[in-house]
């Protein structure tokens, strides 16, 4: 598993990489009271705002963490945002897309830089 | 999702909920900060938002104990949220009892240079428009300082006392407000701000049972009635009042016996902390306004829809008519209506339409007809909720109206207030 500055995990499943919010940043938003998908089959570029979470605190985004498109969207997640509370590492993955370039991954954080970073 | 994604996600709301003041970027300081909550009936707008010349209540150390997230708000360090979360403790306190501390309101007495509160009561009179002269001893009532242009300096407490008024008043006005009375009322009053008391509130279904523990007579209490409590903390000055749109109380408790009868409270199985972010919500969905939201210098008690704030005897036509502050403005908007009005929404789906989200009466409409002044998820509600100012067109319960959001324009429908029944013990 591989984790951005923007704390979002990274986890490659055979020809796809499935993304969601660490749960530092769970803990951090707050209870989560909405959260907006991307469309599956778009195409997104790295950096792109595509999903919106509000907690009961504020509005933030996720950001594209790699250029690809997005092949299948956790759809669980808006009838029960605080799934995102309650296993933000398991169940409340976000978006799977499917990747032309991994390497990216190469650079970003392992569970132990990640942990460092955040403390 | 970084500190910066998360400043720039939060967008207009950020704006308008960062805890240390409209405009700016909250309380963060780096780090994975989303831009905190939303706090309290009071504004922070005016004030600072530097960590640096903050302010502590005396139950400071308390909250930090309880391992709060200590926040500015309005000139003061104050818990926006304990380890049990907003939405939780908005929960507890629907349905237990939660503990509020207030301390940075202002806390005020009114007394005549004659001894006669009467004489306090009809000064007073002559900042507000609401009828004190008939306020029954021993009551308390909801009251606005008015402004020449007929809109509103804070909203207030007033308590009618044996000799004096009591007055509660917002953290971030209070300096202005005490002025303002100073400027208005030396010639025929005292004014005395409590600097040697703390303010706590005890709020939800239970915090008569658990109350009554400390202060067995507080059970017969009725909804803004008033007392003075002899008990283990010394001698606390009581109001059946709060602002979350539950029965509960407020207490005015010594300085240095607050944090003993704060731990007492809280040693209770019914009663958890509560931050100013459960504060916000609670009030919201109570359908109470905010100061420097939802009302303010611009705002006229008549379309903030508070006409029910200001009694017959101080209308047109009533004993003692007119004599405050901004007298035409508001008669004139009474007179003839208003251009836009106060109104609840209740949001379709789930997304929260939050304060500054402007409101179309379309899809396709290209004017804006207002916009949200305070918005967010009700816990107790389980769906969006917010209110704000719409073209007088638009003001009848079960109208639908547009917010945008994120460039969408979504369905909210114009709701009565409260969002959910108060349960005020009258």
């Amino acid at each position: 598993m591989k984790f951005t500055e923007e704390h979002e995990w990274l986890r490659v499943e055979g020809d796809v990489v499935v993304v969601g919010i660490t749960e530092h940043a769970s803990a951090q938003l707050g209870d989560v009271v909405f959260v907006e998908l991307p469309e599956e089959g778009s195409t997104v570029s790295k950096d792109d705002e595509i999903c919106v979470i509000e907690s009961v605190k504020a509005a933030s985004d996720i950001l594209a963490p790699l250029d690809g498109e997005i092949v299948e969207v956790n759809g669980a997640l808006e009838d029960n945002p605080g799934m995102v509370n309650d296993d933000p590492m398991g169940e409340a993955w976000f978006f799977k897309m499917k990747v032309e370039d991994l390497s990216p991954m190469d650079e970003m954080m392992d569970e132990a830089a990640y942990k460092d970073f955040v403390e | 999702m970084s500190a910066k994604t998360l400043e720039r996600g939060a967008r207009a709301p950020a704006e308008g909920i960062a805890i240390s003041g409209k405009g700016t970027e909250g309380a963060s300081n780096g780090g994975f900060q989303p831009a905190t909550t939303v706090p309290e009936r009071e504004s922070p707008a005016r004030q600072g938002n530097g960590m640096g010349d903050l302010k502590r209540t005396g139950l400071y150390d308390l909250h930090v104990d309880l391992g709060a997230k200590m926040v500015p708000f309005a000139g003061y360090e104050m818990p926006v949220q304990y380890p049990l979360g907003v939405m939780k403790e908005h929960l507890h306190c629907r349905a237990q009892a939660g503990l509020f501390d207030v301390s940075h309101m202002g806390q005020v007495i009114l007394r005549a240079k004659s001894g006669v509160v009467s004489d306090a009561a009809l000064a007073l009179e002559t900042l507000v428009p609401q009828g004190l002269l008939e306020l029954k001893e021993n009551h308390q009532r909801y009251a606005f300082f008015t402004n020449d242009q007929g809109g509103i300096l804070d909203d207030l407490m007033v308590a009618k006392r044996e000799d004096h008024l009591f007055l509660v008043v917002n953290a971030a006005c209070k300096d202005a407000d005490i002025a303002h009375l100073r400027a208005h009322l030396s010639d025929s009053c005292e004014i005395e701000v409590i600097e040697d008391r703390a303010l706590l509130a005890l709020q939800g279904p239970a915090a008569e049972v658990a109350f009554a523990r400390i202060a067995p007579s507080s059970q017969g209490m009725k909804f803004m009635e008033v007392t003075n409590i002899d008990s283990a903390f010394g001698e606390l000055w009581v109001s059946r009042s709060g602002y979350t749109g539950e029965d509960g109380f407020e207490i005015s408790v010594e300085a240095g016996r607050a944090a003993d009868l704060a731990h007492a409270l809280l040693e209770m199985s019914e009663v958890e902390a509560i931050g100013l972010g459960a504060r916000d919500s609670l009030r919201l969905e109570a359908g109470l306004c905010l100061y420097g939201n939802d009302i303010d210098t611009t705002t006229s008690p008549i379309e903030a829809d508070l006409l029910w704030g200001i009694q017959k005897a101080r209308r047109p036509g009533g004993a003692r008519q007119g004599g405050f502050p901004g007298e035409d403005r508001i008669f004139g908007d009474l007179a003839e209506g208003t251009a836009r009005k106060r109104v609840g929404l209740r949001p379709e789906g789930r997304a929260p339409m939050r304060e500054g989200t402007v409101l179309y009466a379309s899809e396709e409409a290209d004017t804006p007809i207002g916009s949200v002044t305070s918005g967010g998820f009700g816990p107790t509600i389980e769906g969006p909720v917010a209110m704000g100012y719409v073209g007088s067109a638009h003001t009848a319960p079960g109208t639908t109206i547009f917010g945008e959001v994120r460039g969408k324009r979504l369905p909210a429908t114009v709701t009565a207030m409260p969002f959910r029944p108060s349960t005020y013990k009258r």
